[in-house]
């Protein structure tokens, strides 16, 4: 028993002596430190953003999103309607999985029914998916795919899901996925390691079909607090991180060793506004008495509230620059973005009349709930329409918690004026119509995420229009006028679009993306 | 004794009974996690089916039942979030957390108890003064600016350490460890004092003021008039009365290491279980939540027990069990 | 916690005017004097926060994100000078500083002494009276300590919400249990002693020989231990606010103000961070002072 611990003991301490020896980076190897933890490498596990991430590196997918969130082709070369149910893919041939196998359509079959069956997922990808009725393999690369009504959303919807192995996947639990038995793609990286909130390893995939990545060896290292990150890439620890806090971009700009990058991304930030008839929870009168009707109903008060709202000094002064007002819920990359539809200017002055008019010329109490730690500088932006508001009256006080307990009360309808922030991942303004918008209908699965309960007829029967509209042009027309309603009404109140940010050593360069991802194979060396 | 051990256990179970009901029904009372584990862009139809899948549309005694039911058999139930059952996912990150607070202990046991004697010897020396000026410093800054300051000192100005992380680990009897290879080392040193500096100042201050006591006691008095040397006074008499509350402070002092180990494992981003707690509790991962406490608390209970059958060794004044009187 | 040592070796001291030796003692010591001096300015700069204060800092109305991150001596939009500089919301950091020093003090204070009783009590009562009453008194301690501090205050707030008063909750429930061990273990050597076997024998009723026998000859350390805890309280209060789960972000305290500064440390924007951490030093520090020249003088067996 003793002479095994001992040489076990010895043998380790000779493994650290060399493995201390050959510490040094090689030429090739990219260090990236990320915000937040991978839970899982098994790609239909749990829908989460940090997942997604590495997933993007080890899988592929039928349709690809290039920077500013355009669909490319990925897997599949080209798709089409061959009636307004049906949708083709034609897949690209001669691809391998990491295993050496060739990939076929039946591959991606495997892969679409395995979403809904991955057993104990928190999330699944299953809304990109349940709308199919029946998928046909036509030949080894074709695939028809049928839908129950007319269902423009065909490609991208599954441009969020990754094609694993029916081989090496077959009867794969999540946990072979993470120790890396099962997790077995086609994509531009193989998975080497992940250690549990630690870090996630990955080596070249030498046969990948497309542009070959520039680094043969990546780990992605997740450093969860903000400051630790950018001092990691100070100390040289790694090559490059995503989301410095915007407080130290003046740091990093500022020293010739870094490269600092930034891009819109497709995520709103916009405060929800109590529609319930009632004496809402979190407003009083300025007697601290609870006002019978809820003053939030009056679109001239919503109005009021937003021409208070100075978003210019929000996105200069609390964003530092990374932020562009916003009066609508896409970008002007994204499909459904309405060229006329402008922020409301900042107007206190405006803003005092509307509330005089609207019998409030005093102004009221007001209790505003945002987020800790979600969003970049979420709790600052709370706290800076907090003193926007109380300057024309509606004297403020700020509460913010974690997401967890936060999303728990905000999704009961239990506060008055709160802020969130949405992700058009699928690239279009449907995506945050049909979610935020559209009145809460569990039956019809409209306004899940509607948690202020807006609700405007005209405004639902343009979005159920729209996702039985083929045609790119009309399904244009009707996202725009539907978002232009929901505007003018102040469904809600956006505030701006915030960037995404990376910085890098000098040497290393990102291609930035609207989606937010943190790929590996957009990093090259700077020329 | 026997009894007494037995004693213990027994109510060590009722222990964590308990404690597991409270936390249940606390992270319970705190909200429904569904809203944030789900993917935003599903509808009410899958929220509801994820619901169902979590097990959380039943009551909270029948969620708790089943809970008890599985714990009886070893199985702390499944994380909502990550894929692997909660207790396994404790224990992949137990051994970095154990690392760190040990590392951190031994740093402060091995500088406190020797300047707490010289301070304690020399009590009106410049040295003594200065160690006793730096002990209060060591609780007056709070361990998050702390771990800031060496960050800013020793990795972005002097650039001598790693700023975050666990560096390169090896397997001891297949737990990883990164004590034993020269990177670890270079990544723990800073985590690690951070760790310490509090407890560093209660060491420097217990066996400072222990020793000032013993000094005047009659049989130090007696140990130098009988002409033995000073070392054997200081080594043997003089250590011996101060160590029983450093031993009851070692022992208590650990699990609030481990606790405290939340903050510098957030700051220098070491992957330890403190890490996980706190991203489960933004979770609101319930089964690891739970877990996690039933394990710390199970961990409480055993240091306390060695502190009070140690305690009870040194300090013969001590009865254990405790008849009526 | 620390005085752990001096609880076990308390002693009845004499009867003539105890508290005026105490006094005097205490004044004999230079560093205790500097340290008692400036805790008293500190204090009465806490009182009168609202009147020497340039700015109410927490008032939003009066604060600008226009005015955010300037340098000290900065000039204002509405005229005057920051002469700390201000924070990312435009708090002038000199008038956060006096309201942060106003709430760190009192939540340290408030929930130092809340926990004192609380703990005192339960100590005292399951050492004087043992068996099945010590047994729970000391299993629901076990219970209390098994739950790391921070975690206690993390649920506490998630399940209550953010403010004052719930986070003086926090910071009793975590502290009560360490006075309650404390005192347990210094009754229970004092218990063994000759004058309460005597007072025993003299058959004074139970109340009567805790309040009046065994107390007073277990405050001593106690008071020492409360004046450090006052100080550890505001250092908890403070990690609290870093983790997010202190006071409402709009009425800072020292530590969410370090905090808050924290993030621009490494851009050079010092002044957030540096300043409150300064006067939250100062603080502890100056407390800690006292409680050491107290420790000394408290305890007859060190007076040579």
């Amino acid at each position: 028993m003793l002479p095994t611990s001992v040489r076990r003991l010895l043998s380790a301490l000779v493994v650290c002596a060399s493995i201390a020896s050959v510490a040094a980076p090689s030429a090739a190897e990219l260090r990236i430190g990320v915000a937040a933890d991978v839970t899982s490498i098994d790609p239909h596990f749990f829908n989460l953003f940090p997942n997604n991430n590495i997933a993007e590196h080890i899988f592929d997918k039928l349709v690809r999103m290039d920077p500013d969130s355009q669909m490319i082709p990925g897997l599949a070369t080209s798709w089409k309607t061959i009636d307004p149910m049906t949708w083709e893919f034609k897949l690209r041939k001669g691809v391998k999985f990491h295993d050496g196998s060739e990939l076929t359509a039946d591959d991606v079959v495997f892969s679409i029914n395995r979403v809904p069956n991955v057993p104990n997922s928190p999330g699944r990808f299953t809304a990109y998916t349940k709308a199919i009725t029946k998928i046909d393999v036509v030949d080894p690369y074709t695939l028809h795919i049928h839908y129950a009504t007319p269902y423009p959303l065909a490609p991208n919807d599954l441009s969020t899901i990754y094609i694993v192995s029916k081989k090496a996947g077959g009867t794969a639990s999540t946990e072979d996925f993470n120790s890396g038995k099962a997790a077995i793609g086609s994509g531009p990286f193989k998975f080497v390691k992940y250690v549990n909130g630690d870090r996630v390893e990955l080596a070249r995939n030498d046969d990948y079909w497309g542009d070959k990545p520039a680094y043969d060896k990546v780990t992605f290292r997740i450093i969860k607090n903000e400051a630790a990150r950018t001092a990691a890439l100070l100390s040289g620890d790694v090559d490059a991180i995503e989301q410095p806090p915007t407080a130290d971009l003046a740091r990093l700009k500022a020293d010739p060793k870094f490269t600092v990058t930034s891009k819109i991304s497709h995520r709103v930030i916009y405060f929800n506004f109590d529609f319930l008839d009632r004496s809402s929870p979190f407003i009083t009168g300025k007697d601290g008495k609870p006002l019978a009707k809820n003053p939030l109903l009056d679109l001239r008060v919503r109005r009021a509230m937003s021409k208070a709202i100075n978003r210019k000094a929000i996105a200069d002064r609390v964003m530092e620059g990374q932020a562009v007002p916003s009066g609508q819920l896409v970008s002007d990359h994204l499909f459904g973005f309405v060229p006329t539809l402008k922020a409301d200017a900042f107007d206190p002055e405006g803003a005092k009349k509307l509330l005089a008019q609207a019998g409030y010329a005093d102004g009221f109490n007001l209790t505003i709930h945002g987020p800790a730690g979600r969003y970049v500088n979420d709790e600052k932006i709370v706290q800076a329409v907090a003193q926007m508001l109380s300057r024309v009256g509606i004297n403020c006080k700020v509460e913010t918690s974690p997401m967890g307990p936060y999303s728990a009360h905000a999704s009961k309808q239990e506060f008055s004026f709160h802020m969130v922030g949405w992700g058009a991942s699928t690239g279009e303004a449907s995506s945050p119509l049909r979610s935020l918008l559209a009145t809460y209908d569990a039956a019809k699965g409209l306004g899940a995420v509607n948690w202020g309960r807006y609700s405007n007829p005209k405004v639902d029967y343009l979005i159920e229009q729209s996702l039985q509209q083929v045609d790119d042009d009309n399904r244009k027309v009707m996202l725009q006028r539907a978002t232009q309603l929901a505007m003018d009404d102040l469904g809600l109140m956006p505030i701006h679009f915030q960037f995404t940010i990376w910085a890098t050593k000098k040497g290393v360069q990102y291609v930035p993306r609207t989606d937010e991802y943190t790929l590996a194979f957009q990093f090259h060396a700077a020329k | 004794m026997l009894v007494y051990l037995i004693r213990r256990s027994l109510q060590s179970v009722v222990v964590l009974a308990v404690m597991s009901l409270i936390v249940f029904a606390g992270v319970y009372a705190v909200g429904n996690p569904i809203d944030i584990l789900i993917n935003p862009q599903a509808d009410q139809a899958e929220r509801q089916q994820a619901i169902e899948a979590l097990g959380l549309d039943k009551p909270m005694w029948m969620q708790y039942f089943v809970f008890l039911r599985d714990a009886v058999h070893g199985d702390l139930g499944h994380s909502f979030v990550h894929s692997t059952s909660a207790l396994g996912l404790i224990f992949e990150r137990m051994p970095a957390t154990l690392e760190l607070a040990l590392v951190a202990m031994a740093f402060a046991i091995l500088l406190g108890i020797p300047l707490g004697l010289w301070a304690g010897l020399k009590p009106d020396s410049v040295s003594g003064r200065s160690i006793m000026a730096g002990s209060i410093l060591g609780f007056s800054l709070p361990t998050f600016w702390v771990g800031l300051m060496l960050i800013m000192v020793f990795s972005v100005m002097l650039g001598w350490l790693p700023s975050n992380g666990r560096g390169t680990t090896v397997d001891l009897f297949g737990v990883p460890v990164s004590f034993l290879t020269i990177d670890g080392w270079r990544h723990l040193i800073l985590p690690a004092t951070n760790l310490a500096l509090f407890n560093l100042a209660l060491m420097i201050r217990l066996t400072r003021a222990g020793t000032r006591e013993a000094l005047l006691q009659d049989y130090v008095k007696f140990a130098r008039a009988k002409g033995l040397s000073n070392t054997r006074v200081i080594g043997v008499h003089v250590l011996r009365n101060i160590l029983i509350p450093i031993v009851t402070v070692i022992g208590l002092q650990f699990g609030s290491l481990i606790a405290f180990a939340i903050v510098t494992e957030s700051v220098f981003a070491w992957p330890g279980m403190g890490k996980l707690l706190v991203d489960s509790i933004n979770f609101l991962d319930r089964p690891v939540i739970v877990a996690y406490l039933l394990v710390i608390v199970s961990l409480f209970i055993v240091i306390n027990l060695i502190v009070d059958l140690v305690y009870s060794s040194l300090d013969p004044r001590v009865r254990l069990t405790d008849s009526k009187s | 916690m620390i005085a752990d040592v001096d609880a076990v070796t308390a002693r009845p001291r004499s009867a003539q005017s105890p508290w005026r030796r105490v006094v005097s003692d205490f004044f004999a010591n230079p560093v205790a004097i500097f340290g008692f001096g400036l805790l008293c300015v500190l204090v009465l700069a806490a009182i009168f926060a609202p009147l020497i204060s340039p700015q109410n800092p927490y008032d939003l109305a009066q604060i600008d994100v226009l005015d955010g991150k300037l340098p000290p001596g900065s000039a204002s939009s509405a005229g005057g000078t920051f002469w700390l500089g201000t924070d990312d919301q435009g708090r002038d950091m000199l008038s956060a500083i006096f309201y942060g020093l106003r709430i760190s003090i009192f939540v340290g204070v408030t929930s130092t002494v809340l926990a004192l009783v609380i703990g005192l009590s339960a100590g005292l009562i399951a050492a004087y009276f043992g068996g099945r009453t010590e047994t729970l008194t000391m299993r629901v301690v076990d219970i209390q300590l098994s739950f790391p501090s921070i975690l206690i205050a993390l649920i506490l707030i998630a399940v209550l919400g953010q403010g004052i008063g719930k986070v003086i909750a926090a910071l009793v429930t975590v502290q009560w249990a360490y006075y309650a061990r404390t005192v347990r273990s210094a009754a229970l050597v004092e218990r063994r002693r000759e004058y309460i076997e005597a007072a025993r024998c003299l058959a004074l009723s139970p109340m009567r020989i805790v309040f009046r026998h065994l107390l007073p000859n277990c405050l001593p350390p106690l008071i020492v231990v409360a004046t450090v805890q006052v100080a550890a309280a505001i250092a908890l209060e403070a990690t609290l606010s870093f983790l997010g789960l202190g006071l409402p972000i709009t009425e800072p305290s020292l530590g969410l103000l370090i905090a808050n500064g924290y993030q621009y440390l490494l851009s050079g924007k010092y002044w957030i961070s540096f300043f409150p951490g300064i006067a939250l030093l100062l603080t502890i520090v100056s407390i800690n002072l006292v409680a050491d020249q107290l420790r000394d003088v408290l305890n007859p067996r060190l007076s040579k």
